[in-house]
């Protein structure tokens, strides 16, 4: 049997762990740069708050109904992501971290899995105060499946298991074919010409005829609805193949010099990024545009090799620079620049050549301790100066809160 | 999005003290000094259950009969099961708070005389965030 637990509204519940006052609440949680609303407790949603929209045009309806709103706090998410798969993780016998708030168990040997699901949704509030939904079934899909179910329907409280056929039969002829894991739109789209409308539909089809429309995947994916699991755990979620670091900037930019501060720290990060998954660069690809809801909007990108494949900061800097450089152009009110290493290599099968011997170890040696101070000391205690000091450029973090768990000077306040 | 698997409460130490179990004596090394192999880790002494542990900061003198000062850092375990006469955070109108509980009469106490107790009413809820094992007290001027 496999379990996958996922907190409810994630971001907006880390925030009500250490204000107890929110709880039960209205919570919202913006985007980078205070854009959007990317989060909403259940209560936020009960009031009609949409997902996805501008803060500026929902702001009044948030003031009005006095929703609490915090901008995104990435290390109290991080942190108490860590806290809440650590709690679970002696229950799986193996266990797959899915994303910052999913993680897939695979059980076995529970006799009462409902009790189970108790238990873990329990332990999850007692020890970390997140509230968590439990989907239970044979195989990954149907466990997402059931997950669906759990969110969904209130009167099962966040829990549901799936172990029978006759009760997985049950939701699938009620749930859309979207409602199937990796079910997207235009999937959905392609199978109603064979009128497979729901996930009951696309578990009773043909496996031949799905197959017209589509790949192995999908058949996977009709097998798992039945019950067999075709999908193992996966330990370690495998390299990411582009790395992407882009961000709007908190004040429009009308001059170079802060366009290439911000594109210095954006490279920078992302050359972490790369290290801390052992990959190295080859090829990378910098843009920057204006606000495309504005006149004359103003976009360009461009791409290029490095000398040689390589997870060195400073040459992965001086390199995005010089391209921000070539497509800057003046009299612009830049939004937006960003980076993106977009062809990596495994950095234990890196091919040398005859004119470049590849990265001196010197450059190794120096980024390994450049992230182990910024690992030890926080973020950013050593960087380029190409960076920049102040940074006025910098995300608008109109609604930060505390980093309760991983700063000192953040530690919430006890009332004696 | 990276996982930042890294938290306050399950930081390792660097620094292990060595517990010596023998006096020092001049040119005659003690033979129980061979089976001094691990240092003492702090954290494992303070922190139990490390995702389920955090530090608070408190603010006010109503513990202070218990030896907790304004100022204090607390380590605040949630997996412990608070029982009569533990210090707790409990949340008191919506506020963390650290008080010592009295589970036979329903009530939190202070440890202050200016401070009377605070009753759980039939039917209320009380909501204990978690135990307070140990108060972390610093003797010196921190700013120094």
């Amino acid at each position: 049997m496999i379990a996958i637990v996922d907190a409810n509204s994630f971001y907006a519940s880390c925030h009500q762990i250490f204000r107890p006052d929110l709880r039960n609440k209205p919570v919202v949680v913006l985007s980078n740069n205070d854009g959007f609303v990317v989060a909403r407790s259940w209560e936020a949603k009960a009031l009609g708050v949409p997902d996805l929209e501008p803060f500026f045009k929902i702001e009044p309806l948030l003031r009005r109904h006095r929703v609490a709103i915090f901008s995104s706090n990435y290390p109290l998410y991080g942190d108490i992501s860590a806290r809440f798969m650590r709690t679970l993780q002696g229950i799986g016998d193996q266990v797959e971290v899915y994303s910052i708030d999913e993680m897939f168990l695979s059980l076995t040997g529970h006799q009462d899995l409902n009790r189970l699901a108790w238990q873990m949704k329990d332990r999850v509030w007692q020890h970390v105060r997140l509230p968590i939904s439990v989907g239970i079934a044979p195989s990954k899909t149907l466990s997402k499946l059931a997950n669906h179910v759990a969110k969904r329907h209130r009167q099962g409280q966040g829990v549901c298991v799936l172990d029978q056929p006759k009760k997985w039969e049950w939701v699938c002829r009620r749930v859309p074919v979207t409602a199937v894991w990796g079910i997207a739109k235009r999937m959905a789209r392609r199978l109603a010409t064979l009128d497979i409308h729901s996930a009951w539909d696309l578990a009773t089809a043909n496996p031949k005829a799905v197959r017209q429309v589509s790949n192995v995947n999908l058949e996977r994916t009709l097998e798992e609805l039945n019950g067999h699991p075709c999908l193992a755990l996966e330990d370690l979620p495998p390299p990411k193949r582009q790395i992407y670091c882009t961000r709007s900037f908190g004040q429009k930019a009308t001059t170079l010099q802060p366009v290439l501060e911000a594109i210095s720290v954006y490279a920078g990060r992302a050359a972490e990024k790369l290290r801390d998954q052992q990959s190295l660069a080859v090829t990378i690809h910098v843009f920057l545009h204006t606000s495309p809801h504005e006149p004359n909007y103003f976009s360009d990108s461009v791409t290029a090799k490095l000398a040689y494949p390589t997870d060195d900061t400073r040459l992965i800097t001086a390199l995005a620079r010089r391209m921000m450089q070539g497509i800057y152009r003046p009299d612009h009110a830049y939004i937006k620049a960003g980076i993106g290493l977009i062809e990596l290599v495994d950095r234990k099968h890196q091919q040398f050549d005859l004119l470049h011997p590849g990265q001196p170890e010197r450059a190794d040696r120096l980024m390994s301790v450049m992230d182990k101070i910024n690992r030890q000391q926080g973020k950013g205690a050593v960087f380029l100066a190409s960076q920049g000091i102040k940074k006025p450029w910098a995300m608008r973090q109109q609604f930060l809160s505390p980093q309760y768990t991983t700063k000192w000077q953040d530690l919430p306040v006890v009332r004696s | 999005m990276s996982l930042i698997s890294f938290s306050s409460a399950q930081a390792a130490t660097a620094l292990r003290l060595p517990l010596y179990l023998s006096r020092v004596s001049a040119g005659f090394p003690s033979p129980a000094d061979d089976y001094v192999d691990k240092g003492l880790d702090l954290n494992e002494y303070l922190i139990t259950h490390p995702a389920a542990t955090f530090f608070t900061v408190v603010s006010g003198e109503s513990m202070e009969g218990e030896g907790i000062f304004d100022g204090d850092i607390l380590v605040v375990n949630r997996a412990l099961e608070a029982v009569d006469g533990d210090v707790v955070v409990a949340v008191i109108n919506g506020e963390l708070s650290c008080k010592l509980l009295d589970t036979k009469k329903r009530r939190l106490l202070s440890s202050h005389p200016d401070y009377p107790p605070i009753p759980v009413f039939e039917g209320a809820e009380l909501v204990i965030e978690g135990v307070v094992p140990f108060s972390i007290r610093c003797h010196r001027d921190r700013h120094r």
